[in-house]
């Protein structure tokens, strides 16, 4: 477990502890958001301000919220929140909103956020709580950014919008990849950066839930 | 901690009401304060796509400003004449289209666009001089693949000869069918033809899979069928005298609105006229 420091709670989730590639949690809009890299950084900066917020309110009543209806508590505050990002990016990033679309009004029901609201925040001070929030944040987005480039680099042959491998379609000479801008895509790219983030954290690969029996079948009956 | 027995009806009570009403108060707040804010992304947005598609829009100038030179005005899509029955600024043919008094409903192979309802008015947008139009931007929507797409089509004053297509609301897969944002896809419709007879009223513009031969056919979007119909569709739709046909026919040299009257669709199944 990680350390329950103001840094600890910061850094730990964005390698040792992260969110989407530990917890394996949030990928639905992973898949959804990560086909251009300005997209995917203002979602993470929306997701990133939900959950420090959200773990700080909940974090502020965690004396005062009676059990029988935190999880509902939680989820208004939630909820309440993911519309106010909403409504300033409407107002303030029209075209990236027009992008998001439906994903921005879906950070509510993104599992990272209500997870440490209720899994850290009833538990934790509030600076603690915000600290902990920006950092599973970070931890999503920095999935997301990897992911986005990659799909943006191969699929579009740009980074942020500006060309690197000129594509077909534009008299250039790659190719672009169509799959990659396809949902399928992230699953691939996901598992890829689990993959190489157990492989140089051995700690982080899971005991067997099951053991796969022998295979005793006899020989065959003639 | 001593702990505290937060789950009596009374704290229970106290607290989901007190959360409610802040939360309401925040969400209320932040959805008044920055609703002038968001009408007027969304005004400058439309702006913009209707100036793009005339070619006439020009990055950093004012959108006020160059939307001077464009006179929106409300057409009756039945006569193909203009009504002043609704304030061109205010009116809002997607609204129209579900008030059955305003729209008619479209059935079976008459609805080729997938649109089920259609309005009765919409508004064009005239470039130039209003009574003897540069260009005419029409706008047009329809099912692509993923859902309904909204786009303008502008049309040079002889009512025949398109000058630019644009989508700014559309929901196709990015790449593929999201390629009809794509300008060298875009500007391929340049100069291309709506009818490709004199007398015809049925617009013959079409996308075609493989090279686009003749002024009324345009490359379809490499690996998106079913957009590239659903854009072909919509256009077939718009363009006959179910949608903007009529209202071209005035601009037509070529075809005199008695001609267009006769193979005109009934508009007898008109819900709630």
């Amino acid at each position: 477990m990680s350390a329950v420091t103001p840094k600890g709670v910061l850094v730990t989730p964005v390698f040792k502890n992260n969110p989407i590639a530990l917890q394996v949690l949030g990928i639905c809009s992973a898949l959804a958001v990560t086909t251009s890299m300005s997209v995917s950084l203002v979602m993470t900066l929306a997701v990133i301000a939900v959950t420090a917020f959200s773990n700080l309110f909940v974090s502020l009543i965690r004396h005062h919220m009676p059990s029988s209806i935190r999880i509902i508590v939680q989820m208004t505050i939630i909820a309440s929140l993911v519309i106010v990002v909403d409504q300033i990016l409407k107002a303030y990033a029209y075209e990236i909103s027009k992008q998001l679309s439906v994903f921005v009004g879906l950070i509510i029901t993104n599992c990272i956020v209500l997870g440490r609201a209720e899994g850290f925040a009833t538990q934790n001070p509030p600076l603690l709580s915000f600290l902990d929030g920006i950092g599973n944040g970070l931890g999503y987005g920095f999935i997301l950014m990897v992911v986005a480039f990659f799909r943006e680099l191969l699929g579009a042959g740009s980074v942020f919008g500006f060309t690197v491998l000129a594509p077909v379609q534009d008299g250039g000479w790659y190719m672009p990849n169509g799959l990659l801008l396809l949902p399928p895509s992230a699953f691939f790219i996901i598992g890829l950066i689990i993959w190489t983030l157990r492989s140089l954290n051995p700690e982080q690969v899971e005991e067997n839930q099951f053991q796969m029996k022998e295979n005793t079948q006899p020989k065959e009956a003639v | 901690m001593a702990e505290r027995n937060n789950d009596t009806i009374k704290k229970i009570l106290i607290v989901a009401f007190a959360l409610c009403i802040v939360a309401s108060v925040i969400v209320s707040t932040a959805a008044v304060a920055l609703r002038p804010l968001q009408i007027a992304n969304q005004e400058a947005d439309r702006k913009t796509n209707i100036l793009r598609v005339a070619d006439i829009y020009e990055p950093g100038v004012p959108i006020d400003e160059q939307f001077s030179v464009v006179t929106p005005r409300v057409v009756d899509l039945r006569t193909g004449e203009y009504t002043d029955e609704f304030d061109p600024e205010t009116f809002d043919s997607f609204q129209a289209a579900r008030d059955p008094a305003a729209s008619r409903t479209l059935s079976g192979g008459r609805d080729i666009a997938g649109l089920s309802r259609q309005e009765l008015y919409s508004t064009v947008y005239l470039v130039g001089d209003p009574d003897n139009p540069d260009q005419i931007v029409l706008p047009i929507r329809g099912q692509g693949l993923w859902g309904l797409m909204r786009g303008f089509l502008a049309v040079k004053g002889d009512g025949n000869t398109i000058t630019g297509i644009t989508y700014y609301e559309h929901a196709e897969t990015p790449g593929l069918g999201g390629e009809v944002e794509n300008p060298r896809w875009q500007a391929q419709w340049e100069g291309k033809k709506i009818f490709a007879e004199r007398d015809s009223v049925t617009p013959a513009i079409r996308l075609v899979k493989g090279g686009a031969s003749g002024e009324t056919e345009v490359d379809a979007l490499s690996g998106a069928t079913l957009t590239s119909r659903g854009v072909t569709n919509m256009l077939q739709f718009w363009l006959s005298p179910e949608g903007f046909g009529e209202y071209l026919a005035r601009f037509r040299d070529d075809v005199t609105p008695d001609e267009a009257a006769e193979t005109t669709p009934d508009f007898d199944d008109v819900e709630g006229a």
